[in-house]
């Protein structure tokens, strides 16, 4: 057999859940997550009674907007609403809500970073529809809560530009972060509010051909997406491979198992019968109405971490993961602000000691309980060379714990660092007069002593010795003594 | 005082109530008496809300007595059609699926006769879910002319008219998809307006074809029908394709001068076809017309033989999508024991709806499928577009149009069962203005072999008063709706 | 486009399904002519030269018809579940859903 190398095309759908107040058509509350018991957050509307009429929420329409222009889309003037037929348990009309010849966002795209290369992920249409029921399986038979009906949806469809896992995930976090910096979507997988279906064939390298292409449904979590893509791919290389031909088919992800599953749905379930929608006016969307919502887009992802490059010397990495959320970026220059250091030490103590206490605690991100001339105040403390690196990791503990003042914290557990060269000395000298054999071995050539003599006068100290202070007075004290010439 | 008040018009019981001479509780104890006198060979009642009407004649017998809030509706009994939804009373559309259905809602135009102060009945017989000319498509029992029960009063909304023609009620809400409150208006010796689309809320109807249906009053005069107008019509943030079109007194209006007013007459709605009563009967009208001063000219809608085409295939479209969500599972009849889901939708709508219903479902999913949508629904919404310019060119030379109501007299039951097409042909008067959402009046113009003959007028976009106008000076002119017919 | 006069007995099933109406052989065989003749009907439209129209717009002059986002009071668990045919406890319950959708 030849071996022809096999390229994957993946497109990515994207169904994020909107968060407004109320449901896409009628005025129930759209807190379904929050509400206690099944079925109570109903109304004729959202369950699909006879004579019931949708009426479109405002506030879906801007966020849908908002979102198609942070991704470069075109929102189209003129936008309908169409009935998209098919039967199912949690769908209450027997049609959904959607869009479908004229969505309210056309022709927009996305660069994402995979393995530091840019990549274009084209974006061909947004378009606002509303969320099923939920249904529960219960062995023979479903039971269904209305809460979840009716909520608005957001579906954002790319096209397949995407040749690898890499770059779905790429933008798929990219996706996930815009959302949330728009504060439109929490991007809690778990919770089911953002959904991924993936559309993946392969063809070979260099070819232009689209070959037929499975749709895996029903992904929840990066993970899944990541692993059954990459799990398709292989399965359909290795088809092409054999001599053997794709099947267009709907998949669901088995996670346990790790393989893709056919579900075999009849043909019918895939012509929807679509067509507009007669009980809703169409949206005309006027210029000025897209500037007022262009001129609320906070700063996005991508600018805000070229900003970061720019402004505050970072490292594209660490840029790239303070603003993969908003609240961290937004944290992150509430302590530039307050503190004397640079910028750089700032995204240092972050990305590095900060990120590992918000995960030990369990912290939210979306809420950072710590103020942050706290932190400030503490990085800069080491700065001066009032507290060391090591005690420094121990105060941040300790805020994070019972919220004090860095300065409180330091002076109740007396961590002052010492920098006094004078009582360092002393120490010192106290340290090689007791241990004469290592400052022996030390002068005889074995210089990794050092390291445990530090050590000792570390243990003196509590810690709080300035190490720099330290180490450069130890090894002059230890240069006096070989002058000296061996003790007797 | 007994026989004299179920034959009160409107305009007559209000003067009597509100001058103490009779209270709402006799009036509509004698309307539920006549009920039971009389339904048991006319048949236009599913249900009966006695108990609840005798509490709400009470209680607007205390606001007649105190003197505030009292509307020309006050204290009078009226009947629904069975496809308006009433919070608490049975709403089946005739049909078994819904045999058992209760609302918990009301819909907005029950919302407002009740806030001022009518006195629901009950609910009329109908052809299930709207689809038939003659009541006989009603799952549970045909209405009967009651001017000869051997005949059809005339559908879908038969019920209705039949109950105000019989006196059991003083007006009823019918409702109005292509011809359905004016045919059996014609066929009943009564009066009923379908009125410009999006004029009447359509909150908590039931739907048939979303494009197309029209709520309107049916009553004894013409006077009677526009305090009830008055009452229904506005905007309702409810129902998003009603529009903000301020709403004239159309009381006051009845009284304006008609001379001088333009009525054309369509060429192609007289053609060899019409019955030869029926032809003699409109003639006349037109001379009466004439004496009151109206000028009267041919016009043509050139595109009139497509409108039964357009009309069935828009309607059978929207109807399959509409009846989606009748399946068993949140309310109506359900199939029992079903093994599955499919099997549960498969059997609930086998067992639930009637044959003509199946057909028209099945018909609207296929021509919105794939490969038939461009070439039936879209074609269809094309030479839609043709006949509403039509109507526009026709108006931009007259006030109103003159037309028949049906090109016979109301045929005999079993008649026209037998052959679906050639009932839909009966409707080639009143089917084009549904789809160019123009209002229309069916009121009574003579008689034919003792049977009742009915004209239409047909009006601009929102020129209800135009239309009621020269109604009532016709009904000064001449008394055919004052006859009753012969029922005990 | 070609007419389509006839409308057999399988297709007669096949639509019956789209709609989810179950139907018997002979209901199928019935339906045949009755929506044959209805459809051949509509073919009349096929006269009318429509190249230069169109599509009838559903609301002319409605457009932008939205609600504030606000919260109203949801409807009573209760009176929903009232009309429930198969109810379990607070949910809505429904047999076996297999692979479709």
């Amino acid at each position: 057999m030849s071996q022809m190398q096999y390229e994957a095309v993946i497109g990515l759908e994207i169904h994020a859940e909107l968060i407004t107040r109320s449901k896409m058509f009628c005025a129930c509350s759209a807190d379904y997550a929050s509400a206690p018991e099944p079925n109570t957050l109903i109304c004729p509307v959202c369950t699909g009674l006879p004579g019931s009429m949708p009426v479109v929420n405002r506030r879906a329409v801007e966020q849908a907007i908002m979102v198609g222009l942070a991704l470069h889309c075109q929102i189209n003037p003129m936008n309908v609403f169409a009935r998209k037929n098919y039967y199912y348990p949690d769908l209450p009309k027997g049609y959904q809500i959607s869009q479908y010849d004229l969505p309210i966002a056309v022709n927009g795209w996305l660069d994402v970073s995979v393995d530091e290369t840019p990549v274009r992920v084209r974006v061909r249409r947004a378009h606002l529809e509303e969320d099923t029921a939920k249904l529960f399986h219960q062995g023979q038979a479903a039971l269904v809560d209305f809460n979840r009906a009716g909520i608005p949806l957001l579906e954002i469809v790319s096209e397949p530009d995407m040749h690898s896992v890499e770059a779905v995930l790429a933008y798929a976090t990219q996706i996930r972060a815009i959302l949330r910096y728009l504060g439109v979507n929490s991007g809690d997988m778990e919770k089911g509010v953002l959904r991924f279906e993936a559309n993946v064939s392969v063809r070979p390298v260099g070819s232009q051909e689209l070959r037929t292409r499975t749709e895996i449904k029903n992904l929840n979590s990066f993970r899944a997406l990541t692993r059954a893509v990459a799990y398709e791919i292989q399965r359909q290389t290795a088809i092409y491979e054999a001599g053997g031909e794709v099947v267009q088919e709907t998949l669901g992800w088995d996670d346990v198992r790790g393989i893709t599953l056919s579900q075999r749905g009849k043909e019918e379930a895939h012509d929807y019968r679509y067509f507009p929608e007669p009980d809703l006016p169409p949206l005309e969307i006027d210029p000025a109405w897209i500037e007022s919502l262009r001129a609320q887009l906070p700063e996005l992802p991508e600018a805000r971490g070229e900003r970061f490059l720019r402004e505050y010397g970072l490292k594209r990495q660490d840029a790239r993961l303070l603003t993969s959320e908003k609240a961290l970026a937004d944290y992150f220059e509430a302590v530039v602000r307050c503190a004397k250091s640079k910028p750089h030490e700032v995204s240092n103590w972050i990305t590095g000691e900060f990120l590992r206490c918000v995960n030990d605690f369990n912290a939210s991100i979306d809420a950072i309980s710590l103020p942050p001339q706290h932190l400030a105040r503490l990085i800069d403390m080491v700065s001066e060379g009032t507290l060391n690196a090591s005690s420094a990791k121990l105060v941040l503990r300790e805020i994070f714990q019972s919220g004090q003042s860095p300065q409180a914290i330091v002076e109740q557990r007396n961590l002052a660092q010492i920098s006094d060269e004078g009582y360092l000395t002393g120490i010192i000298a106290q340290v090689l007069d007791e241990n004469p054999d290592a400052v022996a071995s030390y002068l005889a050539g074995k210089e990794t002593v050092l390291q445990w003599l530090m050590g000792q006068i570390a243990r003196q100290t509590r810690g709080k010795a300035n190490p720099q202070i330290a180490r450069h007075l130890l090894l002059e004290m230890l240069k006096k003594r070989q002058g000296e010439g061996k003790e007797d | 005082m007994g026989p004299d008040l179920i034959n009160l018009t409107i305009e007559e019981a209000h003067a009597l109530l509100v001058a103490g001479k009779i209270s709402s509780l006799e009036l509509t104890q004698a309307a539920l008496e006549r009920i039971r006198q009389t339904d048991s060979q006319v048949r236009a009642y599913v249900t009966v809300a006695e108990e609840q009407a005798l509490e709400q004649a009470r209680q607007a017998d205390e606001r007649l007595r105190s003197g505030r809030n009292v509307t020309p509706l006050t204290g009078i009994p009226f009947g629904v059609k069975d496809c308006i939804s009433t919070r608490g009373i049975r709403t089946t559309c005739s049909s078994r699926i819904l045999e058992n259905y209760i609302p918990p809602y009301d819909a907005t135009v029950i919302e407002r006769l009740a806030a001022a102060g009518a006195v629901l009945i009950g609910k009329q017989n109908m052809d299930e879910f709207g689809m038939g000319s003659s009541c006989e498509n009603s799952a549970f029992f045909a209405t009967r002319n009651p001017w000869n029960l051997e005949r059809v009063p005339g559908g879908s909304s038969g019920g209705s008219a039949a109950a105000v023609a019989a006196r059991q009620g003083l007006f009823a809400l019918g409702e109005d998809t292509g011809g359905s409150i004016r045919m059996p208006a014609g066929f009943c010796n009564v009066v009923g307006l379908k009125p410009t689309y999006g004029r009447v809320s359509r909150y908590g109807l039931i739907a048939l074809a979303s494009s197309f249906d029209c709520i309107g009053p049916m009553a004894r005069t013409v006077t009677d029908c526009a305090a009830v107008l008055q009452v229904i019509a506005g905007h309702d943030p409810r129902d998003s394709t009603t529009w903000n079109e301020p709403v004239p007194d159309y009381t006051a209006a009845l009284k304006q001068p008609v001379r001088g007013l333009r009525l054309g007459i369509p060429k192609e709605y007289f053609v060899a076809g019409m019955e030869a009563g029926v032809e003699k009967a409109l003639q006349e009208a037109m001379r009466t017309l004439e004496k009151l001063g109206l000028t009267l000219h041919e016009v043509s809608l050139p595109h009139t033989k497509y409108a039964l085409p357009v009309y069935y295939l828009i309607l059978f479209a929207e109807a399959s999508a509409n009846l989606a969500r009748f399946d068993g599972v949140r309310f109506g009849y359900a199939a029992p024991q079903a093994s599955d889901v499919i099997d549960l939708y498969l059997r609930t709508r086998r067992d639930g709806f009637g044959k003509e219903v199946k057909r028209r479902i099945m018909l609207g999913a296929y021509t919105l499928s794939a490969g038939y949508y461009d070439a039936y629904y879209l074609k269809a919404q094309r030479v839609r577009t043709l006949l509403r310019q039509d109507f526009e060119k026709a108006f931009a030379q007259c006030d109103a149009l003159l037309a028949p109501v049906c090109p016979t007299t109301a045929f005999r039951l079993g008649e026209k069962t037998g052959d679906p097409l050639s009932m839909y042909l009966s409707d080639i008067y009143v089917v084009a203005t549904n789809p160019a959402g123009v209002p229309a009046l069916s009121l009574p113009c003579g008689f034919s072999a003792d049977m009742p003959v009915g004209m239409q007028l047909i009006g601009r976009h929102w020129s209800e008063a135009v239309l009621l106008q020269i109604g009532h000076a016709y009904q000064q002119e001449t008394d055919w709706h004052l006859r009753q017919p012969p029922l005990d | 486009m070609t007419a389509h006069f006839q409308i057999d007995a399988a297709t007669v099933r096949h639509m019956a399904f789209l709609v989810r109406v179950g139907i018997r052989d002979e209901e199928a065989e019935a339906f045949s002519p009755q929506l044959s003749a209805i459809i051949d009907y509509f073919n009349l439209l096929n006269e009318v030269d429509t190249s230069q129209v169109p599509p009838a717009t559903q609301l002319p002059g409605l457009r932008n018809i939205l609600r504030p986002d606000e919260v109203a009071p949801s409807m009573a668990r209760a009176d929903f579940l009232a009309n429930v045919p198969c109810r379990e406890g607070k949910f809505v319950r429904v047999p076996a859903v297999l692979s479709e959708e």
